[in-house]
């Protein structure tokens, strides 16, 4: 596909780091306050999405290719599942076992920061992996795959 | 209260003219004002987790994939519908309602959770969502209770999700990949 023009370009260069940062935003303060990997993650991948439609599939095929992408989502998955069978190593045999703040910060949980929520920000990043590699690469995938809709058209 | 009424009159209005357009993009910009309003009824309920997820997947993430992968040959739709297919969905919608109707007359108050009402019945055990509010805090250490059900809680459910997603993302990456595509042009050829 190609790119739109040269007003769009300039605007969507200008914002698409802002949109950045308030994915990234939205991704590590979801402890604290609303949001989360979910919602961070498609913010993410709505940056990709709007430099894909205004520079064109090959500008952004050469800056976030889908075999990155995919070894992005893969990545995300085993971060979340080391995450998950940590808490069976470091405690009681308990499957996604808050081990940070039920055993190295006991006590500090009702302390208001970042850290101490313990594993619940290191899943965000994971999730906000996943969905954003994800959502960005069925949407890369479905608009440069060519549907054969002339060939319909002729039976 | 009548802040959800305008908004339940505007999602319907919305849906009608999502069904009846001929241009596929305005249905979708049509599907996108409803998933908007959706997202204003849960923060006037104050759940702005849901809204914030509501208006990215709805309408960030409909209208862009659609936007997106939309081609120029599919936009208008064509044909006249068939009165035998209308007559059955009409009778399907209307049990549909009746069963709905009967089931909205046990249901508590609109905007009340059933884990409140449930938790005022003296009678029965507490509730796993009060304990959760209870002691959620200590616990997790997360300020936001709804991250810490989802991640701490109950992110076996969570796991089953991201799960559904990467394997989804791997099926249709195999089958959308451009080495099949060439496999079937030489077949054909």
């Amino acid at each position: 596909m190609k790119g739109m023009t040269i007003i769009v370009k300039t605007i969507s260069s200008w914002v698409k780091m802002l949109i950045f940062l308030f994915g990234l935003y939205i991704i590590l303060f979801g402890d604290t306050s609303p949001g989360g990997g979910f919602a961070g993650g498609v913010i993410l991948a709505s940056a990709y999405v709007l430099l894909m439609l205004a520079f064109g599939g090959d500008f952004v095929k050469q800056n976030l290719s889908p075999s990155l992408t995919l070894k992005l989502v893969c990545a995300g998955m085993l971060a979340f599942a080391a995450i998950a069978v940590a808490g069976l190593f470091y405690g009681p045999d308990a499957f996604f076992w808050n081990f940070i703040t039920q055993k190295w910060l006991a006590g500090e949980g009702s302390n208001l920061h970042f850290i101490n929520a313990g594993i619940i920000p290191l899943a965000e990043v994971a999730i906000g992996l996943i969905v954003c590699a994800a959502i960005f690469l069925v949407i890369f995938t479905f608009s440069t795959f060519k549907f054969d809709v002339s060939d319909n058209q002729k039976e | 209260m009548a802040i959800f009424y305008i908004l339940l009159l505007f999602i319907l209005i919305a849906a009608i003219i999502a069904v009846e357009t001929r241009n596929l993009l305005s249905a979708v910009i049509c599907v996108g004002a409803i998933g908007f309003s959706g997202s204003l009824m849960f923060l006037f309920l104050r759940a702005p987790d849901i809204a914030m997820t509501q208006i990215v997947v709805e309408v960030l993430g409909l209208i862009i994939l659609i936007r997106a992968t939309i081609s120029r040959d599919l936009t208008f739709i064509s044909g006249d519908r068939e009165f035998f297919g209308v007559v059955v969905s009409v009778v399907i919608l209307f049990a549909i309602f009746l069963a709905g109707q009967t089931v909205l007359e046990t249901l508590p108050d609109f905007g009340t959770p059933a884990f409140v009402a449930a938790a005022q019945n003296a009678d029965l055990p507490a509730p796993a969502a009060q304990t959760y509010i209870a002691q959620g805090m200590q616990k997790t250490g997360a300020a936001n209770l709804v991250s810490a059900v989802i991640l701490d809680f109950r992110a076996y459910d969570t796991l089953g999700e991201a799960t559904v997603l990467f394997t989804s993302i791997i099926g249709a990456t195999v089958i959308l990949r451009k080495k099949s595509r060439r496999l079937r042009e030489e077949t054909n050829a």
